[in-house]
């Protein structure tokens, strides 16, 4: 705007000392002798800003005093408001006028509604209270017949209004889409993009509606519907696909210059028409080949047109190379656009280049090799003085970093770090750094250090993310032990020296860091006493620059490392201080420590070193509370309601009716205590992983025939090239350079006459060697040899997960005799449907007894429902809160009353029930004990109404067994009873013998674990006795619940005990049926009915103790919801599902 | 081990924050988040928002991105990368015209138009200066609500733009006549 003369504030006074009009053009129009012309001089006549504030100070009472005055005019009305709105601009507050706004906008004429609009839109926001008394006015607005008036409703609803009130004018607007004047019907267009905007629901119902203003014979109205379309396309662009064509079109007359010449600019046809129309279809062809096919010659076109003579035309260029490359490539056309980046990159106008690497960086993921192209001036732009240039050039960097050039751009990432001061850039740099360096870290040294710089720098304003994945990554190790210890033992010793250190101030999240490190493994260290570690911590801790969550992480450090360190007077005086601190939190710690170090043996089995990962076993139902509860209640307590319970009450007296038979709402408390120690299992990282994705892309990429200018060792010179610049101008590819790879290259080069280049330049090549190494095609050969033991180096070691899941079945073998065969201990750890499936013809052979003929009923087919009431009554301690109503779903005529008599009579049935007895579950048979004469081996029999377990000893010999017995010891969370009839007489030859033992939980619980012996008589000798112990599961006891929705409904709301659980997946919508059916074989919950992206699942705690399941899928994983009639229940049912789809 | 807990702790709070991330209300995204004028002595001059922003936020943002916008050099990029957004900014004389837009918008355009909405105060004010803005700055407001609408562009006939302003303008002026009459009258 070369023509605007520079009239500075400084030349103002002067001017109105001249007090006429007539200064120039400009003074002419200024209105002097308004009272704003007045404010504004004042205002600019002053020198301090104290004096500034007292003038407004009066100036606003004053206007206060005149717009609440009952005889102020429209008029006076209209000119105070834009005092108003010109204190409010200088930072001051005016909000008594707002109410004034509004009056003015409803009862001015024209000119004073208009400003009584503009300040509305100025002072309020969409959810300010006050604009509901607006929307009167806008609606009278919209239905007068003067079309200014009608213009300023459209243009306040577009601006702001209240979302709830769009049903009052939503049909007035819709009906002005048929206005015979093009201005109104546009801005009816954009006000309703604006409620697609904040309400897309309310609009739907227009659609058809937006296709006619597509097609409307006005460009501006098309152009405003584009608005929509472009937002449309952008949450669904499958929907709109048929319109390609349509927008093809548009475009097209729009290139070819249909248009009126009105909506020229600069001579370029209505460029944000077509960059509207570049980004719909960007979003069309996105992976769609079929769609982009349709729009490739356009594309071409608009590339063609585009005459670079205006900045205007650089604006479509850019987005015509961002279509480009969104939508399905054709060879063609990338070849142009990229050509069309190298205008940019190369441009001596700042914006471009900017632009240039803003398009490099989005083109990268694609076509690495065009970084290679413009490594030059990548180079240069490193180290542009704006630093805006440096931070898109690193942002390009980051996308193009692999395991051999990680180290240069982190270097350089972090000469910036340290440069900037803005919050925001720093969070977002450390982030990547700290991505980058867990992925391509190259050695143990390098990563510690890096990281360390990512704490000092990022300190506390980084994502809390980067450092808990660290710890992560530290505790959960790789899949090479001695790896895990040298960083580890680096990671130590690199934090040891830090803090030695004198005046040095460190991030309280990177001293949080240490201490976990330093308490968890400063044992590996052999030269460092545990005594002087928890000295420097103290030391930290005295300091008083430490915050009280890092004193808490300082004494659990301090903590860990005292049963290490026996005698320490640290901890002693550590103990004095903090027992009387004053944060509650510290307080606590320091008294748990206290009591810790007066019993060293406990101390040591609580705080084993170097468990981080392994998992506590906690009561997560409280169960040792039980008594109290019970003792509670009998006093006359009130039972407890959870949060949710207590909040329905309470909604339910608000609301007369509830239509919603039950809803999720996740309250954090139900989370708590349910993660695992380390919290692994949730915090998966959310951190941006595009460029994961990105450079994945790129490593499939074929590369080959690229032109390669810098290896490893540096700048690859072809033999009679003279220097660097020829090769970028010349285009035809450098045969010789091609089929180097780096060894030739290396040794080339020192061949290679020197070149006469000035010591920078080649420095800056050296660079470039360094950063662009593994982009071009031969590097990929070598990448490919290479990349899995360097790329990968902090690969998360996957193992921690799968013995996670198998967790149950893992410590099981822990207790079981070390003697059983490992084939068995595998065969186990199958669930119940494999081991059921694999049952068929061998094992059969395995267990000669007729323990299936005991089962009078597969259990899966078996109705359970009218077993409800009976059980409520035989297992009593199961309610703990037994005085709420349970409901009882009407007893099942096939229910089989006989299910639970002992059938022993039936046993000359054995073969007619054979064939049923398949459908039974049972696990594979395990040894659980064995001596030189006789072996034990259990299996469980998971039968509808019991666990049953069945323990066969056998001789070895094939001898007879004389007289054995079998003797359970008695277990806590569950009774055990024999089953008669399991005493045969001395089967089969009499060299082996059965028992059969019924269990039924009492309460329930996660693992437990069955003891017992077994004494019998040798036929030479005495007796003899052995013990030994199974494992036991709750899933042992859980059976599937067979009831309708409805009575899911019914069960669901008299329960009082639930607990949520929210389970991280990765395509939740896709795992809901699988997950449904892991719990339906893992867990054996019945899935009851399955609507849209919720799932009904039930089950029941034998004997009947019934719970419910309520999972829905939602954005991030899958929510589920247990209730139940018995307290700990769902608890432990939760435990056990999140186990089994985690570990499916 | 005992430390871990802090480590759940934090994962803890990544749960409740990816959680409680869907379960906000989504503000309408807008292209433009606001457009300020402001002089190289650090006046503000114009402050259009086109996201609800809180008065308290909104001085913030002003007296940050003034003082980034004013220690820029004269060569620089016109394109600045602040909080997350990405700033467009061009000085026409004394004043500085700054558009906030969001980062994966195209900046040239914007850049464009600040341009023509300089045009178009140039055309209606005849060789538009600050002072004019100073004065009129309803006017200027004005004349922004009939190009940018909700922060998009509505028109890019400069033709129909300035067509509307001064058919307002042109009631406005009668209307005015008017009232001087009644006023007489009475």
């Amino acid at each position: 705007m070369s023509d605007i003369v520079e009239r500075t504030l400084t030349a103002l006074p002067g001017l109105f000392l001249q007090g006429q009009p007539g200064g120039g053009p400009a003074a002419a129009k200024a209105p002097f002798s308004s009272r704003l012309g007045g404010l504004v001089r004042g205002v600019t006549a002053l020198t301090s800003k104290h004096e500034e504030e007292k003038l407004i100070q009066q100036e606003l009472s004053s206007l206060k005093a005149t717009v609440s005055a009952p005889t102020t005019t429209l008029k006076t009305m209209k000119e105070c408001m834009v005092r108003l709105i010109y204190c409010e601009m200088l930072g001051y507050d005016a909000s008594f006028g707002y109410i004034h706004a509004i009056k003015l906008a409803q009862q001015g004429n024209l000119l004073e509604k208009r400003v009584g609009y503009l300040a509305v839109s100025l002072f309020l926001h969409e959810s300010h209270e006050l604009l509901l008394l607006l929307v009167n006015t806008v609606v009278k607005d919209l239905q007068s017949t003067n079309l200014v008036e009608v213009c300023m409703a459209l243009t306040i609803v577009s601006q702001i209004f209240p979302r709830e009130m769009i049903p009052a004018v939503l049909p007035l607007i819709e009906d002005k889409l048929q206005h015979s004047k093009e201005i109104i019907r546009r801005k009816a267009v954009l006000a309703l993009y604006k409620f697609h905007l904040i309400a897309p629901n309310q609009v739907q119902h227009i659609h058809v509606k937006f296709r006619k203003a597509l097609c409307d014979r006005d460009v501006g109205v098309m152009a405003a519907s584009l608005h929509i379309y472009l937002r449309m396309i952008k949450e669904n662009s499958s929907g709109y696909k048929d319109l390609t064509g349509s927008f093809v079109t548009i475009l097209k007359q729009v290139v070819g210059g249909k248009l009126p010449v009105d909506f020229n600019y600069h001579n370029v046809p209505a460029p944000w028409l077509q960059i509207q129309l570049l980004r719909i279809l960007g979003l069309l062809g996105k992976d769609d080949q079929r769609t982009s096919e349709l729009m490739y010659d356009v594309l071409d076109e608009s590339l063609r047109r585009a005459e670079l003579s205006h900045n205007v035309t650089y604006a479509i260029l850019f987005e015509c190379v961002h279509t480009i490359y969104s939508v399905y490539p054709k060879s063609e056309l990338l070849e142009k656009a990229a050509k069309c980046i190298g205008k940019f990159v190369l441009s001596p106008k700042i914006n471009l280049k900017y632009l240039g690497l803003k398009a490099l960086t989005y083109v990268v993921q694609r076509d690495p090799t065009l970084a290679l192209q413009h490594q030059m001036t990548i180079i240069e732009c490193l180290d542009h003085p704006d630093p805006i240039i440096k931070r898109e050039t690193l942002e390009l960097l980051y996308r193009i970093t692999n395991s051999q050039n990680v180290t240069v751009i982190v270097q350089k990432m972090l000469e910036y770090l340290h440069q900037s001061k803005e919050e925001y850039i720093i969070v977002n740099l450390v982030g990547k750094i700290a991505e980058l360096a867990e992925k391509y870290a190259p050695d143990n040294a390098w990563f510690i250090q890096t990281m360390n710089a990512v704490f000092s720098v990022g300190g506390d304003v980084m994502h809390p993310d980067i450092s808990s994945n660290f710890l992560r990554l530290l505790a959960e190790g790789f899949d090479d032990e001695t790896e895990d210890r040298q960083l580890r033992v680096y990671a130590v010793q690199s934090y040891l020296s830090l803090l030695d250190v004198e005046n040095a101030f460190y991030p309280q999240r990177f001293l949080q860091v240490m201490s976990w490190v330093l308490g968890e493994y400063s044992y590996l260290l052999d030269n460092e006493k545990p005594e002087e570690v928890i000295n420097r911590l103290f030391k930290l801790l005295m300091s008083d620059s430490i915050s009280s969550e890092t004193k808490a992480w300082l004494i659990a450090a301090v903590t860990k490392l005292t049963p290490q360190a026996q005698t320490s007077s640290t901890v002693e005086r550590l103990i004095q201080e903090f027992t009387v601190s004053l944060d509650t939190c510290v307080r606590q710690h320091t008294f748990e420590l206290k009591h810790l170090h007066e019993n060293v043996e406990v101390m040591k089995n609580l705080l084993p070193v170097n468990k981080s990962c392994e998992d506590l076993v906690v009561d997560a139902s409280l169960s040792f509370l039980d008594g109290y509860v019970a003792e509670r209640l009998s006093q006359g307590a009130a039972p407890y309601k959870p949060h949710h319970q207590r909040q329905e009450e309470k909604l339910s007296q608000e609301k007369v009716l509830n239509f919603e038979p039950y809803g999720l709402s996740f309250s954090s408390s139900g989370f708590t205590g349910r993660q695992s120690p380390a919290g692994i299992s949730l915090g998966s990282d959310i951190s941006g992983n595009s460029a994961e994705t990105g450079l994945k892309e790129t490593n499939s990429l074929k590369l080959e025939g690229v032109k390669k200018l810098w290896g490893k060792e540096g700048y690859l010179p072809k033999k009679e090239s003279k220097a660097g610049e020829e090769m970028e101008a010349s285009p035809a590819p450098l045969e010789n350079a091609v089929s180097e790879n780096m060894d030739q290259a290396g040794t080339r080069r020192d061949q290679a006459p020197v070149l006469a280049q000035s010591k920078e330049e080649k420095e800056k090549q050296l660079l470039a060697s360094s950063l662009f190494v593994g982009l071009g095609s031969e590097s990929q050969i070598n990448l490919l040899g290479k990349a899995d033991n360097v790329s990968h180096k902090f690969r998360r070691k996957s193992k921690v997960k799968e013995a996670k899941s198998g967790e149950a079945a893992s410590a099981r073998d822990l207790t079981c005799s070390s003697l059983h065969s490992p084939s068995h201990v595998a065969h186990e750890e199958n669930d119940y449907l494999t081991a059921l499936q694999d049952r068929g013809s061998a094992e059969a052979e395995e267990f000669p007894l007729g323990s299936e003929l005991l089962d009078p009923e597969s259990v899966s087919e078996l109705p359970v429902v009218g077993k409800l009431s009976d059980c409520a009554l035989s297992a009593p301690s199961l309610f703990a809160d037994s005085d709420m109503e349970v409901f009882h779903p009407p007893s099942s005529a096939a229910a089989s009353a006989s299910a639970a008599a002992p059938v022993t009579a039936e046993i000359a049935l054995a073969s007619s029930f054979l064939e049923e007895t398949t459908e039974d579950v049972r696990s594979g048979r395990v040894e659980v004990c064995s001596d030189e004469t006789v072996t034990m081996s259990s299996y469980k029999l998971w039968k509808d109404d019991c666990l049953l377990m069945v323990w066969s000893v056998a001789t070895k010999s094939g001898s007879e067994l004389k007289s054995a017995n079998l003797d359970i010891f008695p277990a806590e969370n569950f009774k055990t009873s024999e089953q008669p009839g399991c005493c045969l007489p001395a089967a089969e030859a009499g060299s082996t013998k059965t028992f059969q033992y019924r269990l039924q939980v009492e309460r329930p619980f996660t693992e437990e674990t069955l003891s017992g012996s077994v004494s019998y008589q040798r036929v030479d000798t005495h007796a003899v006795q052995l013990e030994f112990s199974v494992n036991l599961s709750l899933l042992d006891f859980i059976r599937p619940l067979k009831i309708s929705t409805e009575d899911f409904g019914k069960l669901w709301l008299s329960f009082a005990n639930d607990v949520k659980q929210n389970i991280k997946m990765s395509e939740p919508q896709a795992a809901l049926p699988s997950a449904l059916k892991t719990l339906q074989e893992k867990v054996r919950l019945h899935v009851v009915d399955v609507r849209g992206n919720e799932g009904l699942l039930a089950c029941r705690l034998l004997p009947s103790t019934p719970s419910l399941l309520h999972c829905r899928v939602h954005a991030d994983g899958l929510a589920l919801w247990f209730r139940s009639s018995c307290p700990a229940l769902p608890d432990c049912l939760s435990y056990q599902c999140q186990k089994a789809i985690e570990g499916s | 081990g005992l430390g871990g807990q802090g480590v759940g702790e934090d994962s803890f709070r990544v749960w409740e924050r990816t959680f409680c991330r869907g379960s906000r209300p989504r503000s309408p995204r807008v292209r433009m988040r606001f457009m300020l004028l402001f002089s190289r002595q650090g006046k503000l001059r114009l402050q259009k928002w086109y996201l609800a922003t809180s008065d308290k936020e909104r001085k913030k943002m002003v007296r940050e991105l003034m003082q980034v916008v004013l220690a820029r050099k004269p060569k620089m990029c016109s394109f600045l990368e602040w909080r997350d957004l990405k700033v467009v900014y061009k000085r026409y004389a004394s004043l500085y015209f700054c558009c906030a837009i969001e980062g994966q918008d195209n900046e040239l355009i914007t850049l464009e138009l600040i341009h023509r909405y300089v045009e178009l105060l140039d055309k209606y004010f005849g060789s538009v200066c600050e002072l004019d803005i100073i004065f009129n700055f309803e006017k200027a407001y004005f004349i922004l609500d009939e190009f940018l609408m909700g922060g998009d562009v509505q028109d890019t006939s400069k033709k129909s733009v300035l067509k509307a302003i001064e058919q307002a303008d042109l009631l406005q002026e009668v209307r005015a006549r008017d009232d001087e009459e009644e006023e007489q009258e009475e």
